[in-house]
């Protein structure tokens, strides 16, 4: 399979990244190069195989669900580019 | 006499506890050596206060009979570990000025035990990278030069990546160990690049947490330190349980250091015929003969064993590598921290901010990830990949359980390459520098590189031992018969400085 450039725009879109125009010819050759790349693993037969969501045999590690931390308001804010009050602050978003 | 900078981690530690010199001493010969190689870009940020600061504290433990295990060792921390109140930008611009409130569980563990933090060492962006060009800091430059016409030519090479700065800044005695991360080979290939010793362990030996996630079920941190012996020392003290990484294994830390003694009399070491690849270089052949004579002499009885998958490792990795970064890395927003560009609306302040935060490799293995996890085409890549994944695991497994305790291969296809000189048109060409390392991230395994000789140009080579799952002792004793065997790797002089 290969991107042409409207979807190579419209994956930036969806990785929320803007591209110029320059830049989707460019994109397009590389992502068409990586997708070249990985078109051999179609030739694999996976039937009947189950796909992998644990690397080592471990069951999910729970916890007790009780607050175990808490009150760092100051700290959780302290690398927000804008904030008010300890919120952090964004474009409007609701008119 | 040795600069105290130039001894190995071990006899720092002897040398410290006999009191030859002090914490002070050796943190400043580091200081000094650090502020001489400047040039080579291995640290994008000192910390000679703090590294002062912890050496003082060392010095006091060590006079009251209190020390740690690794009292007063200065050490250098891959710039993807978050350090409490220390600048944290894991090589991109998007977290540029990025000061973490909290400290990583595996940096938690090294001053825990008594170490000193000389800085942050440079790294591709988020780890995405071979070769340390991909750091929005400037490339490292290796401290390794090929020998041409019997003089040093001029030629800057690259440290392999996407710990750089950690190998370069080890192989220069800019540290005595350094932390590394390990996603497709980014622990073992600059390892190999720089001469040095390097170990992925197996996933879930130490915690991810407080670490800058790349793709999380293949990420693990480890060491690069200039002896196998020094690697064990340095693991011991950064792996553990630890209840906030849920895929922290609780198992308890075996005695590393005591393994390396171990030797290989009795073991079985697996050659996989899958990973003589076409086109493989006659000196990296004949590199893998040797190791493979190396265990034999000392004892072990080497067989050949197929790992049928081993050519789909590669390709497989760039589906779910991309994927689980395209989703990790969707964090970088610009609300709640590093770079905000604005824009017309809140989805343009994204898309601006991410553009210029952001370099060419990771916005294109983002952009792959969101493709291949996009409506319509999961099931054709992420999926297949994944079973693609359970069948290189099973390789192993079948090879471990035919009676086999490790396996030998070469680290990586070459010795190290210069900078610019791959990947510039297509990415595959770079990818490409993984292909022995990234089936063990694939499955899971622990593996250790280690330097086994030189090539023709007098640059440093290395082999890989793949060990079964929590067996990282095998692989300590395994590495250090090959590295008694083969010499100590004689790192390159001072030209830098």
């Amino acid at each position: 399979m290969s991107v042409d450039a409207t979807t190579v725009r419209r994956i930036a879109h969806l990785a929320r990244i803007a591209v110029n125009d320059e830049e989707v010819a460019p994109l397009q050759g590389e992502l068409n190069a990586i997708l070249a790349f990985v078109e051999q693993l179609s030739e694999v037969d996976v039937e009947g195989i189950e796909p992998m969501t644990s690397v080592t045999p471990m069951a999910m590690k729970k916890r007790t669900d009780v607050v175990t931390d808490g009150g760092h308001a100051r700290d959780i804010v302290f690398n927000a580019p804008e904030t008010e009050d300890h919120y952090f602050l964004v474009p409007k978003v609701v008119e | 006499m040795t600069h105290l900078n130039e001894l190995t981690l071990a006899e720092a530690r002897d040398g410290l506890k006999a009191k030859d010199f002090s914490a002070t001493d050796l943190a400043k010969a580091h200081l000094s050596a650090i502020e001489a190689a400047r040039g080579l870009n291995a640290y994008l940020l000192e910390t000679p206060e703090r590294a002062l600061q912890m050496a003082e504290v060392a010095d006091t433990k060590i006079a009251s009979g209190e020390a740690r295990p690794l009292e007063g060792l200065p050490l250098g921390v891959k710039d993807l570990f978050c350090t409490h109140g220390v600048t944290t930008t894991a090589g991109s611009r998007i977290l540029e000025g990025f000061q973490p409130h909290y400290e990583s569980a595996v940096t938690h563990n090294l001053w825990r035990d008594g170490a000193v933090m000389l800085g942050k060492l440079n790294l591709d962006e988020f780890a995405m990278g071979s070769s340390n060009e991909t750091s929005a800091y400037g490339d490292v430059v290796s401290p390794w030069r090929r020998q041409e016409n019997g003089a040093l030519s001029d030629t800057k090479l690259v440290p392999g990546g996407s710990s750089g700065g950690s190998a370069a800044a080890v192989a220069a005695h800019l540290c005595l160990g350094a932390t590394a991360t390990d996603t497709g080979g980014s622990i073992r290939q600059p390892a190999a690049f720089t001469g040095t010793v390097g170990i992925k362990p197996t996933y879930g030996r130490c915690s991810r947490w407080g670490t800058v996630a790349y793709a999380s079920s293949l990420d693990q941190a480890g060491p690069i330190a200039r002896t196998v012996r020094d690697c064990a020392i340095l693991l011991g003290s950064m792996s553990g349980p630890d209840a906030r990484d849920t895929t922290c294994a609780d198992l308890p830390v075996p005695d590393f250091e005591a393994a390396v003694a171990r030797g290989v009399k009795g073991l079985t070491i697996g050659i996989p015929k899958e990973y003589r690849v076409e086109g493989m270089s006659a000196e990296i052949q004949a590199l893998w003969d040797k190791g493979a004579a190396m265990l034999k002499d000392a004892g072990a009885t080497v067989r050949e064993i197929s790992l049928p998958h081993t050519r789909y490792a590669l390709p497989a990795y760039y589906i779910v590598a991309p994927a689980e970064a395209s989703s990790n890395l969707a964090r970088y927003d610009g609300v709640r921290y590093g770079l905000r560009v604005p824009g017309k609306d809140i989805a343009g302040m994204y898309e601006n901010t991410r553009a210029a935060g952001f370099g060419r490799e990771v916005k294109r293995r983002i952009m792959i990830g969101t493709y291949v996890l996009s409506a319509g085409y999961y099931d054709a890549y992420y999926v297949r990949a994944q079973k693609i994944r359970t069948l290189i695991k099973r390789d192993f497994e079948e090879a471990y359980a035919s009676g086999i305790d490790a396996i030998l291969t070469p680290a990586t296809p070459s010795a190290a390459f210069g900078i610019g000189e791959k990947g510039s048109s297509d990415p595959v060409e770079m990818y490409l520098q993984d292909v022995f390392t990234i089936t063990v991230n694939m499955a899971g395994l622990p593996g250790i590189s280690v330097p086994a000789g030189l090539d023709a140009q007098g640059l440093p080579l290395g082999l890989q031992l793949i060990g079964r799952p929590f067996d990282e002792e095998t692989l300590f004793a395994a590495a250090q018969v090959i590295e008694t065997a083969a010499g100590r790797t004689k790192l390159p002089a001072a030209w830098w400085a």
